[in-house]
C-alpha cells in the first residue's frame, strides 16, 4: 500500500493517522503541505523518525523545494520528482491518500 | 479622512497548499491603500509563509513570498512572529525572508487583544 499524506502534521491529524494504521513494509508519500513532517528539528520529526523504522518513506522534492524547506529533510526520506510519484503509485498494489 | 483604526491581519496557514496565505496577502495590500494602523502576525502553520528560499517552479504556482518583503513599501511594518510556532517547527528568526519582530504568545496575545478589528487567515 502507498500511503500518501498531502496535510501539515500541525493542522490536520492526517498524518497521524496514517502512521497509526499503515502496515509495516508500506510506503508513505509525503505531499503538499504534508512534507512540513519531513524537516528537521521540527515537533513532527520524532513521530516520522519512529515510522521510518517500519516505513518506505518519501516526499515530494517540487513541494518541498516551494516551500523552501528542500534543505531540511531528514536523513533517511527518499525525496522523489513526478515520475517517482507515478512510479511508487504503479508498484505499489494499492494506494490510500489521508485527505 | 476618516477614523483610523488598529488592524491585526493573523496568518495561519501555510502557502501554497491551500489559497488562505494569498489571498490574506491581498487583502493585506488593499488595506494599505486605506491609511489604517495595519499589522501582521503569523502563528501555527502562517510562519511557513515568510520561509526564505521558496522556489516554486516545480509546482508551477506563483512564488509570492518576495511580497512579503515589499510590504514596507505599503507603510506596512508592523510585522510579528510567534516563538513557539516557530520553535515547534524547528524554524528561528534567521530562517525567515523578513526583519521581523519575534513575540511570545503572551506578548502576541496582548498585542492582539489590543487591536480594534482582527481579520484572519
Amino acid at each position: 500500500m502507498l500511503h500518501i499524506v498531502n496535510k501539515s502534521p500541525y493542522e490536520r491529524n492526517s498524518l497521524e493517522a496514517c502512521l497509526r494504521l499503515a502496515q509495516p513494509g508500506s510506503a508513505l508519500l509525503l505531499i503538499e503541505d504534508g512534507v512540513y513532517a519531513a524537516t528537521r528539528g521540527s515537533a513532527a520529526e520524532a513521530g516520522l523518525k519512529d515510522a521510518m523504522a517500519r516505513l518506505k518513506v518519501y516526499a515530494l522534492k517540487p513541494d518541498l523545494e516551494a516551500r523552501g524547506v528542500a534543505g531540511r529533510v531528514l536523513d533517511g526520506i527518499q525525496l522523489v520528482d513526478y515520475g517517482g510519484f507515478v512510479e511508487l503509485a504503479c508498484e505499489q498494489p494499492n494506494c490510500q491518500s489521508w485527505l | 479622512m476618516g477614523v483610523t483604526k488598529k488592524f491585526m491581519f493573523v496568518n495561519r496557514k501555510a502557502p501554497y497548499g491551500t489559497i488562505y496565505a494569498l489571498e490574506g496577502l491581498e487583502v493585506v495590500l488593499i488595506s494599505a491603500a486605506f491609511d489604517q494602523d495595519v499589522s501582521l502576525a503569523f502563528v501555527d502553520d502562517g510562519v511557513y509563509q515568510l520561509v526564505k528560499g521558496q522556489q516554486t517552479k516545480g509546482i508551477e504556482a506563483k512564488n509570492f513570498s518576495p511580497a512579503y518583503r515589499a510590504l514596507e513599501g505599503y507603510d506596512i511594518e508592523k510585522l510579528y512572529v510567534e516563538r513557539e510556532a516557530l520553535e515547534r517547527r524547528g524554524l528561528s528568526e534567521e530562517d525567515l525572508l523578513v526583519d521581523i519582530q519575534v513575540l511570545s504568545s503572551g506578548e502576541l496575545a496582548e498585542l492582539m487583544a489590543s487591536q480594534d478589528v482582527v481579520i484572519s487567515f
